[in-house]
């Protein structure tokens, strides 16, 4: 059978799987909508958690960001990990314990105020949406590659394939779906990670082959023969990176309490049965996204390796396939300088900006540019990061059947963490702001139906951004964790850590953590983005990090508001009390 | 929520103590290993090498994830200890 129909049947039979375990799972009560039931097991909803978090992002453009950034790629790799500590140890057990429905909820109650409550709805969605917006990006990136279709009908379709396991299957139908997405996703992502790891090491295991020595007589490790040829190339050492310690520290710092802070993650801490199952269900949801983390940096060296070694002084009428194939894609491309047709890679962008093709071909054959070229790099090959995974099985000649599961592993990533923000932010609309804000008589019926309809909206708005999506989507959608770090964590650790803070103090905290964060980045990244270098950053931090002081001056801020208010009522007190033992923890409440 | 009688009060606060104790314990070992030798000491750390790894390089991207797992199970099957020591668990 030929690759492309390979692709049809791999993805067609995992969507039927989807679908058909959304219908079996429906969702009959605002129960089931909104946390399952409030009884799946911590090893599931492990399972779950780690297709939710792990996004198109993961999959698809984690392991090339990697490559491309040799040692500052561990940003990713233990701020996206590490946040898991804090999650099991500081905040899961007790919002479970607390056991309601939404982030929202809590911050509600324990802080006794509905602006509040209305401050962290309006996070929420803040943060969800810049996220998913992403999320259709990739859905859109993968169909347009491997399915052969337009852009926008790949997001279309997606949005289909969505509206069928989120709105109709709610929380419940989203957990299983998302357990078959991990399967496949996993499996996708792993298999072609042995197969290249055992071409470059001659050892299967990625993690250990990153470690071992390269198969080509040389006898050097992997690592040492990466920092040579990028040197030789003019790069600086894989093993070292580029970025300033404090930035380095400052970004990982705001992935991980990020990643804490972000509501569609601690959303799934509500859905199992006892609070002593969140802490275990955050570790066995640790354990199912740690077999794709610690494989990406592998994936990413080897992948690195593979491509210095097929294109750098490689006539392009010689070039490999994938590199063809892409090209065709608009997300690579080859600038020939010096006219001598061999394609040089070297450091420093080979033309500003992103490609633009023009209609014609140059000598050798290549697709022409019209950006002007960068007089000052020798380079002369743009390749956009986000491919490294998608080409790998090329790069590497394995067959058509891998090349189908990584397509339709991609979807699986993007799709379930799209399904699984749709479903906060529906939750957030219809529990927060209708049920317990503006309309507390509402039936439980209606509640249900107001869930239905704002998932559905909530999909044609995200459908709408990946089919035309504004500049400042792709700008600030990594920005989702330092907004969530410098708004919700904070409110959410005081709130079960201190029985004192109070509704002014947390207040006056969410809204200058989120404002402070926010302005900084927006400025940066939006209205003064020739500004964004390191010079100008405040104590050399980049917006990416900056998400760390927005959540100390959350702190700061929420701590001297509170001593010069009046302190948190009595009854507060015994909330925090029992939230903090985890006896008596019951389905959540219906109510 | 319901009153609480004293001798609960009393179980759950020394629960809570020790709850505390184990977390500062905890996170000083999440930050060490990932802030520490994978930030911090890692110019320090990559003279010495790990088969293929400078030790460094190691933990940012492989160590403190293994280390990060191990916490959370440890601290799952600690605090059922303790909860069932005061008599406060689920």
């Amino acid at each position: 059978m030929s690759t492309q129909a390979l692709i049809y049947l791999f993805v067609g039979v995992s969507f039927a799987l989807y679908i058909g375990i959304a219908i079996w799972t429906r969702a009959g009560s605002t129960k089931e909508f909104y946390v399952a039931g409030g009884g799946v097991h911590p090893v599931v909803n492990g399972m779950a958690t780690a297709a939710d978090w792990m996004s198109a992002a993961s999959f698809i453009s984690m392991a090339g960001l990697i490559a491309f950034m040799g040692y500052d790629g561990s940003v990713y790799l233990m701020g996206w990990t590490g946040g898991y500590v804090m999650l099991a140890l500081l905040l899961a057990p007790y919002l479970r314990k607390f056991g309601q429905f939404t982030v929202p909820d809590f911050i509600g109650t324990r802080y006794y105020s509905k602006v509040a409550r209305t401050v962290a709805v309006i996070c929420l969605i803040f943060i969800s949406f810049t996220y998913i917006a992403g999320q259709m990006r990739g859905v859109g990136i993968v169909f347009s590659r491997f399915l052969d279709v337009d852009v926008n009908m790949g997001v279309i379709i997606g949005m289909c394939i969505v509206f069928f396991y989120a709105v109709l299957g709610g929380m419940k139908g989203i957990t299983y779906t998302q357990v078959a997405q991990y399967c496949v996703l996993i499996f996708a992502y792993m298999v072609p990670a042995f197969f290249i790891s055992m071409l470059v090491t001659g050892n299967p295991i990625p993690q250990i082959g990153l470690g071992s020595t390269v198969n080509d007589g040389s006898g050097m490790y992997v690592l040492q023969k990466l920092d040579e040829s990028l040197q030789m190339m003019g790069f600086g050492p894989y093993t070292d990176g580029s970025k300033s310690m404090i930035d380095v520290f400052c970004i990982t710092a705001a992935l991980m309490i990020g990643t804490a802070g972000l509501p569609h993650v601690i959303v799934r801490f509500f859905t199992v049965p006892k609070a002593s199952d969140a802490r275990r269900s955050a570790g066995w949801a640790l354990i199912f996204i740690a077999l794709l983390y610690t494989t990406a940096p592998a994936v990413a060296a080897f992948a690195r390796l593979n491509f210095n070694d097929t294109v750098n002084q490689t006539a392009y009428s010689e070039a490999p396939g994938w590199f063809k194939n892409w090209e065709r894609n608009n997300l690579i491309a080859f600038q020939d300088k010096n006219g001598d047709g061999v394609m040089q890679v070297a450091s420093g962008d080979a033309f500003a900006g992103a490609p633009e093709f023009t209609e014609g071909t140059g000598p050798s054959g290549e697709r022409l540019l019209t950006n002007e070229p960068n007089a000052d790099s020798a380079n002369e090959v743009y390749v956009d990061r986000d491919i490294m995974v998608l080409a790998n099985p090329e790069i590497a000649n394995l067959p058509g059947w891998v090349i189908a599961l990584v397509a339709a592993g991609g979807l699986a990533a993007a799709l379930s963490t799209a399904a699984g923000l749709l479903l906060v932010i529906s939750t957030a609309v219809a529990h927060d702001l209708l049920k317990s804000t503006f309309k507390p008589d509402i039936s439980e019926k209606g509640e249900l139906l107001a869930a239905r309809v704002a998932a559905t909206a909530a999909i044609v708005v995200a459908g709408i951004l990946g089919i035309y999506p504004p500049g400042w989507v792709a700008q600030v959608v990594a920005f989702a964790f330092g907004l969530a770090a410098a708004s919700l964590f904070p409110a959410i650790f005081m709130g079960i850590f201190s029985k004192k803070m109070n509704k002014e103090g947390a207040i006056a905290g969410m809204v200058t953590g989120l404002a402070f964060t926010f302005l900084y980045i927006a400025y940066f990244k939006l209205w003064n983005p020739d500004a964004n270098v390191a010079e100008n950053w405040l104590l050399g931090i980049s917006p990416e990090g900056i998400g760390v002081i927005g959540m100390v001056l959350n702190f700061v801020v929420a701590i001297v508001v509170m001593k010069m208010t009046a302190p948190a009522p009595a009854e507060i007190g015994r909330l925090v009390e029992s939230i903090r033992v985890p006896r008596g923890a019951t389905g959540a409440h219906a109510h | 929520m319901s009153e609480q009688d004293p001798d609960t009060s009393a179980a759950a606060g020394a629960y809570w103590k020790e709850n505390i104790r184990l977390l500062v314990t905890l996170m000083a070992i999440w930050f060490i290993v990932s802030f520490g030798f994978g930030i911090l000491l890692r110019p320090f750390l990559d003279q010495f090498m790990l088969g293929g790894f400078p030790l460094g390089f190691w933990f940012a991207q492989q160590g403190s994830i293994y280390v990060f797992i191990v916490l959370i199970f440890y601290y799952a099957w600690k605090m059922k200890k303790i909860e069932r020591k005061y008599d406060l668990d689920d």
